[in-house]
């Protein structure tokens, strides 16, 4: 309510009539500049992701790993599949920068096309835990009563299922494979979005901004969208990228187990259980397909904390400002 | 444009929280529902706009210019939220969506009732967030409501209420979690604002005190039911009942102005 606010517009063009030289271009140059960062960008949020080092890795290698993926469905630089006896456990060199294994595949063209099974699975299972967990969660946080409690505890059962017992009980009905993979982390994680995020929503179905959404005429549905989901996304992201870091995990350790991937499929867990074997022989080669396993999993994870971090306003601030504010600058209390 | 209320009763389970209360609000006049935490106003305020909780039940009738609002469809109850019929909560610190930014909230009634492209509705709330003398309101509408203080937040909670230019704003507590100066300067924002406009006004307190800056009539509510019901200026002066005499005996000593509504 004080005066001192108008000032900012006030000084512009007093000071370009004063600096006569020059000066009137450069007022008109910093107004619409002004103007324009004042409405702030849809995609703003990405440049908030970006200034979060934790955000900027995980978009990194997600990336990375995605656009592996869609490049071995093209090319590898050599047949991933192709037995070669004569070359077994090259070391890296030239023209197997990652070495061979022990049937002489090379182990870069292996891990490119294990990429793709690996995005495969962590999609399908995150698709999958999306619908259940959302399903379950809107059963469970908006229905009436005795549909909400008999939901809560199907949930509560359920989430005594461990992933991999839920795996191997759908990979011996209808044998192992990708699917089974992701039906089972799918289920186990939709159920464990919705333990978390029902609590969520029923808190933000009776929080006041909700109730005065209805005051000002606003639609049931009209509240889900603008009041009720934009407030449950960032817990619900976070569960998310959590349940494709264990997608990537469990696709690893079925398959290392042999319920996941069949022999024939490139998977980086089964290519973890070929080469250890002979760790005592080859120890690096061990390496490879590990250290892309525990990048993916540690990228997914940090994006989706990071991703909560930028799209809610009330954590994060502009992009240079991120990391001094968060040294210095307690929050503001009214 | 007048609100009737008619022995209205609401239930909740089998209990009794609001029992037959009446009141009516006269076109332009200011009604305040007083009474200590527990007697029924919020709940009261709430059946108007038909926004009670689960398990709620209200009964008896409630005539919003001669037309019987109560148990009306939601989608029907939704047209007059906002547009008609306005609503300013107590807890400006919960009242706003922490994601949103408070031009999107102030404008949020007018694209639903008035149907505005979303560049007409962002100047709108800006004439709307000027009307209600937030501080620069060309920015503070692209600010974040955890960027503005208590009192702020209480006025982009009125701007919001107000957009639409409803024939009756019903206040609910608005100053109860202000601090006193800022409590005098919302009170003053609402009565130049219900004023200018001709608007009616449901004001609901329990401190008699600020009721006695903006109503004219006072309608004293005890465990659900209307105890006492008269002009401002009779409550103040001679209360009938126990409960309004407790009531001017706790009014706020820094807030009195014995003249009454002014």
């Amino acid at each position: 309510m004080s005066p001192s606010t108008s000032s900012g517009t006030g000084d512009g063009p007093a000071t370009g009539k004063d600096a006569e030289t020059g000066g009137p271009a450069r007022a008109d140059a910093a107004a619409p500049a002004t103007t324009a960062s004042r409405r702030p960008s849809r995609w703003a949020w990405l440049g908030r992701l970006w200034a979060l080092s934790t955000g900027r890795f995980g978009l990194i290698v997600v990336a990375v790993v995605a656009l592996t993926a869609l490049v071995a469905r093209f090319w590898t630089p050599f047949d991933p599949q192709k037995v070669e006896i004569s070359n077994r456990w090259a070391p890296p060199g030239w023209p197997h920068l990652l070495g061979t294994d022990g049937s002489g595949r090379d182990i870069l063209s292996l891990l490119m096309a294990g990429a793709r099974t690996t995005v495969f699975v962590a999609v399908g299972a995150g698709i999958v835990a999306t619908l259940i967990g959302i399903a379950l969660a809107a059963l469970g946080a908006l229905t009436v009563r005795w549909v909400r409690e008999s939901v809560a505890v199907f949930v509560d059962i359920l989430i005594a299922f461990p992933v991999l017992i839920i795996a191997m009980m759908i990979s011996a009905v209808w044998g192992g494979s990708l699917w089974v993979v992701i039906w089972a982390v799918g289920i186990g994680f939709g159920v464990n979005i919705a333990r978390v995020t029902r609590p969520e929503l029923r808190r933000v179905l009776h929080s006041d901004f909700v109730l005065a959404g209805r005051a000002s005429g606003l639609t049931p549905a009209q509240n889900l969208w603008r009041h009720l989901l934009p407030n449950v996304a960032p817990v619900f992201i976070v569960q998310l990228s959590w349940g494709m870091a264990v997608a990537v995990l469990a696709e690893a350790g079925l398959s290392y187990l042999g319920f996941g991937a069949p022999v024939t499929e490139p998977s980086w867990g089964l290519l973890l259980a070929q080469l250890q074997q002979f760790i005592g022989v080859h120890p690096l080669s061990v390496v490879w397909p590990g250290l892309a396993i525990t990048l993916t999993v540690l990228g997914l994870n940090l994006l989706g904390d990071a991703l909560r971090e930028a799209t809610d306003p009330t954590l994060s601030r502009s992009p240079f400002a991120t990391r001094r504010a968060r040294l210095h600058i307690p929050e503001v209390v009214s | 444009m007048s609100l009737e209320v008619h022995d209205l009763t609401i239930e909740i389970g089998d209990r009794r929280v609001v029992d037959g209360v009446s009141f009516a609000v006269p076109d332009g006049a200011r009604v305040g529902l007083i009474g200590e935490s527990g007697s029924g106003k919020s709940m009261t305020a709430l059946a108007i706009l038909g926004l009670l909780p689960d398990g709620a039940r209200a009964t008896g009738s409630v005539r919003w210019n001669d037309r019987e609002i109560l148990g009306l469809a939601d989608r029907e109850l939704a047209e007059l939220r906002g547009d008609e019929i306005g609503i300013v909560f107590q807890e400006p610190r919960t009242a706003l969506n922490p994601i949103r930014t408070v031009g999107r909230q102030i404008a949020e009634s007018i694209r639903i009732h008035e149907g505005l492209s979303k560049r007409d509705a962002a100047a709108r709330a800006v004439a709307e967030a000027s009307r209600v003398a937030l501080p620069d309101p060309e920015r503070v509408v692209a600010r974040y409501p955890h960027q503005l203080s208590g009192g702020q937040r209480q006025r982009v909670a009125i701007a919001m209420a107000l957009a639409c230019r409803p024939r009756l704003l019903i206040a609910d507590e608005p100053t109860t979690a202000l601090d006193v100066t800022i409590q005098a300067e919302i009170l003053e924002l609402l009565l130049s604002l219900t004023r200018d406009d001709g608007m009616s006004l449901v004001f609901i307190t329990h401190d008699l005190a600020v009721l006695s800056q903006i109503a004219t009539h006072g309608v004293v509510l005890e465990h659900g039911r209307v105890v006492e019901q008269a002009p401002l200026s009779q409550l103040l002066s001679a209360p009938a009942s126990v409960v309004t005499q407790e009531l001017l005996r706790d009014a706020t000593a820094t807030l009195w102005r014995p003249g009454g509504a002014r």
